[in-house]
């Protein structure tokens, strides 16, 4: 029996060496693989339209990497709080836990809001003299199709966050029993780590 | 709970993270090739993507199922990518712009 299942009899003995400890955590790495394969296929799909174009324009000229790498930061900041908050709970530090997480969250919609700005100012400002528009260009439905995918993720992580945040402040987690801090953890630094290639694949390169 | 283990340093993985960012953005105005400039980007992203997956997400310190899990769909996505590539021109890709106007429909 492995030293986990002995320590933690409400695990199930491990089957293998292979066996995950956490049903949790191979059920939520197992959704994030298929999640990877949603934005892998659109970023694939991405780069062979772009590959293949004779007049895509360079996306630092139309688009703002300033702000964008603004957001990036943003995300890489609401990742460092969400550990920190998982940290904090495995301590037995429950106001920390819900304090961080609040952090987390409120990366999340300060990343929303200038999504949201960012759509909006090239939507009725940048784009339309140049003809990269939704309807008028490839480069702007993938780009609406990319951004607007992951930050559907981003909000329903934003949800997610929030309903484990409500139980973390109700006293629901304890250094024994953090699972549920730890899956929410996983799917924001995925949203995170998806971020860091769209970033460098929509708007750097 | 994974093996026992000391807390990564975060701070420390942050430090990096906001580092290679700050690289990342430089290396688009470098008077380089455009190859060159793809090539360090990608390398970049993926230096910053492993240090979320393998510290954030602990992946380095938890059974070699997950990492393989983790791993797969980057393989898939390469693979994916290379299937691609012989279609990139089956669809010509101009913008309303550069092509010419349709006739007229008929009435």
């Amino acid at each position: 029996m492995s030293q986990v299942a002995a320590v933690h009899p409400g695990v199930e003995p491990a089957e293998s060496p292979l066996t995950p400890e956490s049903w949790g955590k191979l059920g939520m790495w197992l959704f994030l693989a298929g999640d990877a394969m949603s934005f892998g296929g659109l970023l694939a799909g991405y780069g062979a339209i772009r590959f293949g174009s004779a007049d895509w324009p360079v996306p630092a000229k139309v688009l703002g990497i300033q702000l964008t790498a603004l957001m990036t930061f943003l995300l890489i900041c609401s990742s460092v709080t969400m550990v920190k908050a998982l940290s904090a709970i495995r301590k037995g530090d429950r106001r920390g836990l819900v304090r961080f997480l609040l952090g987390t969250i409120l990366g999340g919609v300060i990343f929303l809001g200038l999504q949201a700005y960012e759509w909006t100012h090239l939507i009725t400002t940048v784009l339309p003299p140049q003809g990269l528009t939704f309807t008028q260009h490839l480069f702007g439905t993938t780009f609406f199709v990319l951004t607007g995918f992951h930050g559907m993720h981003v909000t329903g992580g934003v949800i997610y966050l929030s309903c484990i945040a409500v139980q973390g402040a109700r006293g629901k987690y304890s250094p024994e029993r953090n699972d549920p801090v730890e899956l929410v953890g996983l799917y924001w630094h995925f949203v995170d780590l998806v971020w860091i290639l769209i970033f460098t694949f929509v708007y750097l390169l | 709970m994974a093996t026992a283990h000391a807390e990564p340093n975060y701070m420390a993985i942050f430090g990096w993270l906001f580092v290679l960012t700050v690289v990342e953005i430089g290396v688009i105005f470098l008077p380089i090739a455009k190859l060159l400039i793809a090539i360090m980007l990608v390398g970049l992203a993926i230096s910053k993507a492993a240090l979320v997956a393998m510290y954030f997400m602990h992946l380095r310190f938890e059974r070699r199922t997950l990492a393989v899990i983790a791993a797969t769909p980057m393989l898939l996505c390469v693979l994916l990518v290379f299937a691609l590539l012989p279609d990139h021109s089956a669809v010509p890709h101009q913008s309303a712009a550069s092509s010419p106007r349709p006739a007229a429909a008929p009435k």
